[in-house]
């Protein structure tokens, strides 16, 4: 095996579950104040997800207080505790950029089924 | 840090880690070492202490008698690359001897590493030095050219130094005080932080503190 590969593959993680744009998921984020550790809920649609070994990344969106944020993460950091999938969302594009210029009932996404 | 002590090395690539705290680092990898001594160079004799090593093994049909004939006091094995380091101590070294990465470096470690950047051949002054460069449009007849390169009567001649067209790249280029993220000895392998000058697969010269 390629040696780059080599060093990616002991960092990757496998115990993610699949997700895709459009999935709302809870991502448990492990935050260091201080001394203190502690793990932080980040709830959201997912924007984008961007494929590849180390560098695999996603983003996150969620209104809060009003005001939209977004967080990108590395999927494969050890700083993301555990990704849990709440639901599966139908939509036909890969990156949904156009939830940034919606709000409410129109940022709605149908959930998806699995047959 | 003086260049002396160091160990010759291939690269591999670049990729990320993550640290202890979870922040993502960009690394090159390197296949560093071992690197045999073929001569040791004393002040008695030459006039310094030094060592010479070799990387990358040769095959012995690939040997032609000159290097053949250098290399047959170390084991005879003959080498790719053969480079010298400035030691303190030339006699603490023996013929032969394996120099491995564990030995000269450790985690944590700044190291200088020299290497010949790529060829970027005959390349103008914007992609050479960054000049500016003109508009590319409404009526603008100056695009990518240097401009005036000095004045007239006198000096009546260009001054030594002047940035112009030229070759880029393709020389020998050190990058200083990298720090050292990860050593595997199963693999020689040697991790540092932040990019090294050359293509992959090039050769590399990890100079550390003696």
């Amino acid at each position: 095996m390629n040696i780059i590969d080599m060093i990616d593959r002991e960092q990757m993680r496998f115990d993610h579950p699949d997700f895709r744009a459009g999935d709302t998921v809870n991502v448990h984020i492990r935050i260091i104040e201080g001394s203190k550790e502690r793990v932080q809920n980040y709830q959201g649609v997912v924007l984008k997800v961007k494929r590849g070994k180390m560098n695999a990344t996603f983003t996150v969106r969620k209104i809060s207080h009003g005001i939209g944020v977004e967080k990108t993460f590395a999927l494969h950091s050890p700083r993301v505790e555990k990704i849990e999938v709440i639901s599966l969302g139908k939509v036909r594009r890969s990156r949904l950029f156009y939830l940034r210029e919606r709000r409410g009932k129109k940022a709605r996404i149908k959930e998806r089924r699995i047959l | 840090m003086p260049k002396t002590m160091g160990i010759l090395g291939r690269k591999i690539g670049m990729t990320r880690v993550f640290n202890e705290e979870g922040r993502s680092i960009p690394v090159t990898v390197i296949e560093a070492g071992p690197c045999t001594v073929l001569q040791k160079k004393t002040a008695d004799q030459e006039g310094y202490d030094a060592i010479q090593v070799g990387f990358l093994e040769k095959k012995a049909s690939r040997l032609n008698k000159p290097e053949a004939g250098h290399v047959k006091r170390s084991g005879g094995k003959g080498f790719y690359h053969v480079r010298e380091f400035r030691v303190a101590d030339a006699a603490a070294y023996e013929l032969g001897q394996q120099i491995a990465l564990a030995e000269i470096v450790n985690i944590g470690d700044k190291v200088h590493i020299s290497g010949k950047s790529k060829g970027k051949g005959f390349q103008g002054v914007v992609r050479r030095y960054g000049f500016a460069g003109g508009g590319a449009t409404h009526g603008s007849m100056f695009h990518r050219a240097p401009g005036s390169i000095g004045c007239s009567a006198s000096p009546s001649r260009v001054f030594k130094g002047k940035k112009l067209p030229g070759r880029m790249g393709n020389f020998l280029k050190t990058q200083k005080n990298l720090t050292v993220v990860d050593i595997r000895n199963d693999d020689n392998l040697l991790l540092v932080e932040g990019s090294v000058p050359g293509s992959r697969n090039g050769l590399i010269t990890i100079f550390t503190k003696e």
